[in-house]
C-alpha cells in the first residue's frame, strides 16, 4: 500500500431525507479512472409509484468487514484509516461471496470482468486530503464528508449513526447515517 | 426553403443526436491535463463553479472548483457530464449549406458567409427590413447578448429580434418592473440561511437548480418552515413542512387568498407599507371577497393548507419567497408574481437579511441576457427602446444616430406568427430551438417551412437547424471567454479553455463577420472579448442594471460581483433595497392588485384533463447538447405521462400503458406512469425532446398581455388509451426526436 496522508478526523454521513434522487454521485463516481466509468454508489427509488423518496447506497466501510471475511482468495484489504478496498483484481477469482455476504448489498460483480468491484472511499482523493467525489459533488448534501463535530454543529435535527442490527448480526461502521435525535441504532428486525 | 432537404432519419443518421459516452479509462489525458481551467457550468441558472480538464486543447473532463463560494464543488448530474460536448462526434466542424435531396454539405465560409449576406440584402430589399428577424438565446454570455442586441439593431437594422428568455423570466421580469421598476432578484442565497419561513412557488429546485437545494436544505436545519406550492410532489416537497398541491392555473387566486388573510389577521408591518409602499388600499380591496371556501374552490388546495401557509408567513420574523416557471408559464404570469409580491410587501421582508425574494432564473445567463438589449423592447442597461432619451444614450455608444435606430419589435412567439403570416421571410437565429421549446410545434414547424431564407449559428445541428439553409458552425460555452449573471444576479467570468474544434468559429467571431459584410465593421471592433464587456459597461451606465463599476479583473479578484455596481470603487450590491429606495418612478414600491382569472383554456366535457409541463433533473431545456450526453440520456430516456392511480383508473390505464394525450393543437403518444405524486385531474409530461415526442405538440401559444410568455403550464387535454404497452424501441430512440 502506498503511503497515505488521510485527515483522520474526517468521516463520511449518508442523509437519505435529504437526496433528491438525482444522480449526480452516480456520474461523478463513475469517473474515477479506476471505476471504468461505472458508478460504485447506487441510488434509487423506494417506491416510485407512491414517492420520490429515493436511496443512495454507499459502501458503509464496515469495521468488521463481512465481505473481506467471507472473501477465500483474500482480494478485499481494509487499511489502517479503516477503508475497505475494492477488490485485488490479481487475487478476486469473481466468486461472489462478498455480494453474498454484505448486509448493505454495496459489493457487485461485473461479469465482464468476472471481478467484483466496490467503494473504496475514492482512496486516491481521500488519503490526498480531498474529498471523495460523489460527496463533493452532491447539490443536497446528502453525502457530506467531514468531521462528527461539523455535522452535529450544522445539523441540529439529526444524528450520525453507525451502529446496525441485521437480525443477530451487529455491524459497526466507518460511514454513518443521519436518524433522527435520539436514534443509536438501526435494528432491521 | 426552410424545408428538410431529406428525411429526419437520414439527417439523424449524420448529424444525431448520438448518444456519446466517455471512454472506459477516461479521455486521453484526463489523468494528466495540460491545465484545469476554472470556469461555469454551461447549464442553468445556478452557474456553478467548475474546472475544466484540458488536454492538446480538447476537454478532458472536470474537477470540483471548491473555492467557489456558490456551490463549493457541488454539482448536478448535467454538470457533472456536460464536459463530453466538446469531444462529441456530433460537433459540427464546418458551415453546412442545405442541399435539396441530398441534406447538409460542409461548404467554406466565405461561401456560407457570401450566401448569408445575399440572401440578407435580397430579403430586406424587397420586403423591408423587419422581414429579416433574429433570435437568440440566453445561454450566451453577456457580451454576445449585448452584441447581438447591437448586431440586430446596427447590421440587420431589423426591430425583430428576440430571444428564448421570452420562454422563460420575463413574468418575473415584468412583475419586478411594475413592482420594483427593476428586475433581478432581491436577494443573494445567502439570505435563505436564517429565514424562518421559505415559500417555493412553482419552482421544482431539485430537478431544475439542484444545487440551490443545499441552501434550502440548511435553512431547515436551522428551524426553518418549508412551503412548496406544486401541483406534483416534487423531491423538494416530499418533505415540507407544508406542501400545497396547486391545481394548474391557480396561482394567483392561492396568493390573493393569502393576502386576505394577512390583511384580516393584521399580519402586516404599516410602517413599512406606509412609508415605503403605494397601491396597498386598492390591492386589499381587490381580495376582500377571495375567503378560504372560494380559495379551496380556485385553487384546488384544501382550505386548512391555505390557513397554515399564511399563518406560517404571516407570523414569521424572516422570510424568503421564490418562484420559478410554474407560475410564470401562463397568460397571467405577471400577475402570478405580482401577487406573490403583494404577499412580500404586506409584511415589509425585505431589503433585510434574511428576508429575501426573488424569481430563479430558469438560463445559465437568464439574467444577464436579458439586460443588455437581447429583447425586442429593450436597448442595454435594461433600458427601455420606445423611451427617447434611453434611445439617444445608446445611439452616441454605439456611434449612430438615433433615428436609424429600429424600434419595438415582435416577442419571440409573435416572431413566429408573423412568419406564419407571412410577414417575416428570413430568419438568422442563435442558440434557440423553437421548434422543441415552443408552445404547438406543429404551427411552428408550418412556420419554419414558410420561410424564404432561414440561417442558424450553433455547435450541433438541432431539431430547428435542420430546417436551416446554412448552418455557421458556431461555439461552446467553454470556447469562448465572457461573462454571465447568474440567477442572484451575481457577475462571473467564463474562461476560454479551448478554441473551437475543426473549422468551427467563435460565436462572437462569426457576429462580428457578417456585421463587416453588411457594412459596420467600424463598429464592431473587437480584438477582445473584454472589449465588448468594456462597452456593455459604458452602455449600462445609468441604466438600472448598471455594470459600470465591474471589471473583469475585479470579478475575478472577487469570484463575482453582484449588480448593481454603478462606479469603480463599488463594492456590488448582493442585496437590494436596504436603502428602501426602490426604482420606480416614484422611488416606492408598487402594489399591485390582483383579481384572479382562470386560464386560457379550462377543462371541459371534451378535453376534460388539466396538462401541465416542465423538466427533469437530467436534461436541460430542448436538449441541443444533454439529449447528445449518453448518460443523461439514460437516467430519462423518453418523456413519460404521469398521472394519478385514481384517473388512471377511470381510463383502465396501468403503469406502460401506451396513452394518446390530444389537445385542441395535437396528439401524441406517451407511456403513461402511474404515480400518487400528482394531482388527480392534471398530468404532467416533461418538454425536453422533439419530433413525436414533443410535449410541446400539445401546449397552447397563448401569450400574457404583458410578458408574452406563452402558457406552458396549462392546457386542457383528453387522454386515449391505445390498447398498446409502450415498446422498448419508442424508449430507445426519443432522443433523436425522429418522427
Amino acid at each position: 500500500m502506498p503511503e497515505t496522508n488521510y485527515d483522520q478526523e474526517m468521516a463520511f454521513f449518508v442523509d437519505m431525507q435529504r437526496c433528491i434522487g438525482c444522480h449526480a454521485c452516480e456520474m461523478a463516481c463513475a469517473e474515477c479512472e479506476t471505476n471504468g466509468q461505472e458508478s460504485m454508489i447506487h441510488v434509487n427509488y423506494v417506491n416510485r409509484a407512491v414517492s420520490v423518496q429515493t436511496t443512495v447506497q454507499v459502501c458503509m466501510h464496515c469495521e468488521n468487514p463481512a465481505c473481506a471475511n467471507v472473501c477465500p482468495a483474500d482480494a478485499i484489504h481494509q487499511d489502517d484509516f479503516g477503508v475497505v478496498h475494492s477488490s485485488n483484481t490479481s487475487r478476486c477469482i469473481g466468486c461472489s461471496n462478498c455480494v453474498l455476504a454484505c448486509p448493505f448489498g454495496v459489493p457487485k460483480k461485473m461479469e465482464e470482468a468476472e471481478l467484483m468491484m466496490k467503494c473504496n472511499m475514492c482512496y486516491d482523493r481521500t488519503s490526498a486530503g480531498k474529498k471523495p467525489m460523489c460527496a463533493t459533488v452532491c447539490p443536497s448534501q446528502a453525502l457530506y464528508y467531514g468531521t462528527r463535530e461539523e455535522i452535529e454543529r450544522m445539523r441540529p435535527n439529526s444524528v450520525p449513526v453507525n451502529s446496525f442490527k441485521f437480525g443477530n448480526q451487529e455491524v459497526k461502521t466507518k460511514v454513518s447515517i443521519m436518524m433522527p435525535k435520539g436514534t443509536h441504532q438501526l435494528v432491521i428486525a | 426553403m426552410a424545408k428538410l432537404p431529406v428525411s429526419v432519419d437520414q439527417i439523424i443518421e449524420k448529424y444525431g443526436p448520438h448518444k456519446a459516452y466517455a471512454p472506459k479509462a477516461g479521455f486521453y489525458g484526463s489523468h494528466e491535463p495540460d491545465k484545469l481551467v476554472k470556469t461555469h457550468c454551461c447549464y442553468c441558472g445556478m452557474q456553478c463553479g467548475i474546472q475544466l480538464k484540458v488536454k492538446d486543447n480538447k476537454i478532458a473532463g472536470f474537477e470540483p472548483w471548491m473555492e467557489f463560494p456558490f456551490n463549493e464543488g457541488r454539482l448536478c448530474p448535467k454538470g457533472v457530464e456536460r464536459y463530453l460536448q466538446n469531444n462529441h462526434p456530433d460537433r459540427l466542424l464546418d458551415p453546412i449549406a442545405r442541399v435539396e435531396g441530398k441534406g447538409f454539405e460542409p461548404v467554406t465560409w466565405d461561401y456560407a458567409m457570401n450566401k448569408t449576406i445575399s440572401e440578407i440584402e435580397r430579403i430586406q430589399a424587397k420586403y423591408g427590413r423587419d422581414a429579416f428577424a433574429m433570435l437568440s438565446g440566453v445561454s450566451l454570455t453577456n457580451e454576445k447578448s449585448y452584441m447581438i442586441g447591437k448586431f440586430a439593431r446596427v447590421a440587420l437594422k431589423t426591430a425583430n429580434l428576440d430571444y428564448n428568455g421570452r420562454l422563460c423570466m420575463v413574468s418575473a421580469g415584468g412583475g419586478n418592473k411594475k413592482a420594483f421598476g427593476l428586475d433581478r432578484s432581491s436577494n443573494s442565497w445567502a439570505d435563505l440561511a436564517h429565514a424562518e419561513v421559505i415559500i417555493v412557488a412553482g419552482a421544482n429546485i431539485s430537478e431544475t437548480f439542484p444545487t440551490l437545494t443545499h441552501y434550502i436544505w440548511q435553512a431547515r436545519d436551522n428551524g426553518a418552515k418549508l412551503i412548496v406550492v406544486d401541483p406534483r410532489v416534487i423531491p423538494l416537497a416530499r418533505t415540507a413542512d407544508l406542501h400545497l398541491p396547486i391545481r394548474p392555473g391557480g396561482d394567483s387566486a392561492l396568493f390573493a387568498a393569502m393576502l386576505k388573510i394577512l390583511v384580516d389577521n393584521d399580519w402586516l408591518d404599516h410602517d413599512f407599507i406606509e412609508s415605503y409602499t403605494s397601491g396597498f388600499q386598492e390591492t386589499i380591496d381587490a381580495v376582500k371577497d377571495y375567503d378560504l371556501d372560494w380559495a379551496e374552490e380556485h385553487t384546488g388546495i384544501p382550505k386548512q393548507k391555505i390557513l397554515e401557509a399564511a399563518t406560517l408567513w404571516g407570523k414569521a420574523k424572516t422570510s424568503f419567497l421564490l418562484h420559478a416557471r410554474g407560475i410564470e408559464h401562463h397568460t397571467k404570469g405577471v400577475e402570478n408574481v405580482l401577487s406573490c409580491i403583494n404577499l412580500v410587501l404586506a409584511t415589509g421582508r425585505i431589503g433585510k437579511p434574511y428576508c429575501g425574494y426573488g424569481t430563479i432564473t430558469g438560463q445559465g445567463n437568464g439574467q444577464g441576457g436579458r439586460e443588455h438589449g437581447h429583447k425586442c423592447d429593450q436597448l442595454p442597461g435594461n433600458r427601455d427602446i420606445t423611451n427617447p432619451e434611453h434611445r439617444q444614450y445608446i445611439a452616441e455608444v454605439w456611434g449612430i444616430d438615433e433615428k436609424d435606430m429600429p424600434g419595438k419589435g415582435l416577442t419571440a412567439y409573435e416572431q413566429i406568427e408573423a412568419i406564419h403570416r407571412g410577414e417575416i421571410k428570413g430568419l438568422i437565429s442563435i442558440c434557440f430551438n423553437p421548434l422543441v421549446s415552443l408552445p404547438n410545434n406543429n404551427f411552428v414547424r408550418e412556420a419554419l417551412e414558410k420561410l424564404e431564407f432561414y440561417i442558424c449559428i450553433d455547435s450541433f445541428l438541432s431539431e430547428t437547424a435542420r430546417h436551416a439553409d446554412i448552418v455557421l458552425a458556431g461555439s461552446l460555452h467553454e470556447e469562448e471567454e465572457g461573462t454571465v449573471t447568474t440567477a442572484e444576479g451575481r457577475v462571473v467570468k467564463i474562461n476560454e479553455a479551448i478554441t473551437p474544434p475543426g473549422n468551427a468559429r467563435r460565436d462572437g467571431q462569426i457576429l462580428m463577420e457578417l456585421a463587416k459584410r453588411l457594412g459596420v465593421e467600424n463598429k464592431f471592433n473587437y480584438a477582445t472579448s473584454e472589449d465588448i464587456f468594456n462597452e456593455l459597461r459604458v452602455a449600462s451606465k445609468g441604466g438600472t442594471a448598471d455594470y459600470f463599476g465591474i471589471t473583469y479583473q475585479k470579478v475575478v479578484d472577487n469570484m463575482g460581483i453582484f449588480w448593481p455596481c454603478p462606479s469603480l470603487d463599488h463594492p456590488g450590491t448582493p442585496r437590494l433595497w436596504e436603502d428602501r429606495k426602490f426604482k420606480t418612478p416614484d422611488g416606492k414600491a408598487h402594489f399591485n392588485p390582483v383579481r384572479y382569472r382562470p386560464a386560457s383554456e379550462v377543462t371541459d366535457k371534451d378535453y376534460p384533463v388539466v396538462l401541465t409541463t416542465g423538466r427533469v433533473v437530467s436534461q436541460y431545456l430542448s436538449g441541443t447538447s444533454t439529449r447528445r450526453i449518453g448518460k443523461l440520456v439514460d437516467q430519462y430516456p423518453e418523456p413519460l405521462l404521469e398521472i394519478h392511480p385514481k384517473l388512471a383508473f377511470q381510463y383502465g390505464i396501468k403503469d406502460r400503458d401506451l396513452i394518446t394525450v390530444k389537445t385542441r393543437r395535437g396528439e401524441a403518444e406517451f407511456p403513461a406512469q402511474v404515480v400518487e405524486t400528482i394531482r388527480a385531474d392534471t398530468v404532467f409530461i416533461p418538454y425536453h425532446w422533439g419530433g413525436v415526442h414533443a410535449a410541446n405538440q400539445l401546449t397552447i401559444g397563448n401569450l400574457d398581455p404583458i410578458s408574452k410568455i406563452p402558457e406552458f403550464k396549462v392546457c386542457a387535454c383528453q387522454l386515449i388509451p391505445t390498447g398498446k404497452v409502450a415498446s422498448a424501441l419508442t424508449t430507445k430512440n426519443a432522443y433523436q426526436s425522429g418522427v
